[in-house]
């Protein structure tokens, strides 16, 4: 270790304090020190959204944010995420829709698709798209994807299913 | 992969991630929202001995003063695409924020770190020089200085930036109210990397573009302003400027190929760029 650091953070809203390496990125962090495996790495080099987690409320790719750098952030992975009822019609509508098959891309899928369905009103299937555009999926085709999250925006909006 | 160890250090202001770069030159890196330094470390391009983390040193101000837009260093992307003053005063950065990666990037990318970068590819870097924009640069020896961004970029992932200095800020010329400015570009996929891509501004008055500047990206070693362009372009109605700017084209531009996307077609899908950024802005 080059001079391990020490962080203090909340977890799916429990405190956290460890020593880290400073090259030790988040996701890693989240697997190795804490036994939080629902967040993936595909790549490394932030191209295909598997690790993507929320770091203060916002969605982050978690490989590329040192633990370091999390130091007194709250960070929220699909652990915390699915046990949250607010979710509850997103995970229901991914499983009506078929939206996953091996379900290695689908964490990092539901953190976006919560993003941007936080942002309120029903969005357009491009909208959709361009905001998961950077979340691969090597099973579905995205087209269940997009028909889960859409059908989620239009329920929650009150407006007839597509 | 993962990345080679390093040290970290977390500045705790603007002067102390300065007088980190005196100590350290060479053998530092700052940090900033590391969405392509810590992709770099990951896939062992970059080893660095210590990262200098600027992240929580605040200057992640949007400010519109006295005509102009000031952008501090750690403005996220996605800061500045939520940003009503930056709509307002310079609607092409605005316009520019959803080709930029994807959501979860911008959250944490900054526009310092992204004209300290210097990809040739990206949208910063050609906005700052559609606009001549003002860098604002610091170290500890030489104290601040400012660079227009038509000196700012020197070459492949190259800049003004010395190894000692720190992007402050970028400053912006507020848009006058006959301008027009525009962001588009072509990409296979939205949020990645420009096949081509233009920023441009001109004034409209009478149905006539004047003063065009237009600053392509993807497309050499560095954003390359289209110089021929312009003068093709100076005077003439919206359609006629949009066809001699498109056709000038061919004597500011000489784009590389590469495996994909052979030289010729990105000059061609430049020239569609142009005539649609002029065309854009009679609409
Ligand atoms: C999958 C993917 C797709 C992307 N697509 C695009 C795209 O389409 N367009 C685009 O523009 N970008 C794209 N990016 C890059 C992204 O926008 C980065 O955020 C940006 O290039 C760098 O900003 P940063 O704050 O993350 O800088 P960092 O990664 O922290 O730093 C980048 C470099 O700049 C230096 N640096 C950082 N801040 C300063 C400063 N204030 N002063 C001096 N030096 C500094 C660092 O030392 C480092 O060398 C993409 C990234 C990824 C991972
Ligand atoms: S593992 Fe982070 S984007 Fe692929
Ligand atoms: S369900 Fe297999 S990668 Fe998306």
């Amino acid at each position: 270790m080059s001079g391990a650091v020490e962080i203090a953070l909340t977890v799916n809203g429990e405190a956290v304090r460890r020593a880290v390496d400073p090259r030790l990125h988040l996701v890693d962090f989240l697997r190795s020190e804490l036994g939080l495996t629902g967040s993936h790495l595909g790549c490394e080099h932030g191209v295909c959204g598997a690790c993507t987690v929320r770091l203060d409320g916002e969605t982050v790719r978690g490989c590329l944010v040192l633990a370091v750098q999390a130091d007194g952030a709250a960070v929220e992975t699909i652990e915390g995420l699915a046990a949250d009822p607010a979710w509850d019609d997103l995970r229901a509508a991914f499983v009506a829709r078929n939206a996953l098959q091996c379900g290695y891309c689908t964490p990092g899928m539901l953190a976006s698709a919560a993003e941007l369905l936080a942002a309120g009103g029903v969005p357009t299937r491009d909208a959709i798209r361009d905001h998961l555009s950077g979340n691969y999926c090597r099973c579905t085709g995205y087209h269940a994807i997009v028909d889960a999250v859409e059908s989620v925006a239009r329920a929650r909006a009150g407006a007839p299913a597509a | 992969m993962k990345a080679a160890a390093f040290r970290y250090a977390r500045a705790t202001s603007a002067a102390h991630a300065q007088a980190l770069l005196a100590e350290h030159g060479e053998d530092a890196r700052l940090l900033a929202g590391g969405q392509s330094l810590l992709a770099a470390l990951n896939l062992r391009l970059s080893e660095p001995a210590i990262l200098i983390d600027i992240g929580r040193i605040g200057h992640a101000a949007i400010e519109a003063r006295d005509g102009r837009l000031r952008l501090s260093a750690l403005a996220t992307h996605a800061a500045i695409g939520r940003s009503a003053a930056v709509a307002e005063a310079a609607p092409m950065l605005a316009q520019a924020v959803p080709h930029i990666a994807h959501p979860a990037i911008r959250n944490r990318g900054t526009i310092g770190g992204s004209l300290a970068l210097g990809d040739p590819a990206a949208e910063w870097p050609a906005c700052a020089l559609a606009l001549n924009a003002e860098i604002v640069l610091a170290s500890a020896a030489r104290g601040e200085r400012r660079v227009s961004a038509e000196d700012f970029f020197l070459g492949l992932y190259s800049t003004a930036c010395a190894a000692d200095e720190m992007v402050l800020a970028a400053e912006f010329p507020a848009t006058a109210p006959n301008e027009r400015q525009v962001c588009l570009e072509l990409a296979r996929r939205r949020g990645d990397y420009a096949l081509v891509g233009v920023a441009a501004s001109a004034k409209l008055e009478g149905g006539r573009i004047s003063g065009l500047r237009a600053a392509f990206f993807g497309v050499g070693a560095t954003p390359v302003l289209a110089r021929e362009a312009s003068r093709a372009a100076e005077g003439a109605t919206v359609a006629e400027a949009a066809r001699a700017a498109a056709d000038a084209l061919g004597r500011d531009l000489d784009p590389p190929g590469d495996p994909t996307t052979d030289g010729a077609t990105r000059l061609r899908l430049a020239r569609v760029l142009m005539r649609r950024a002029v065309e854009a802005m009679a609409a």
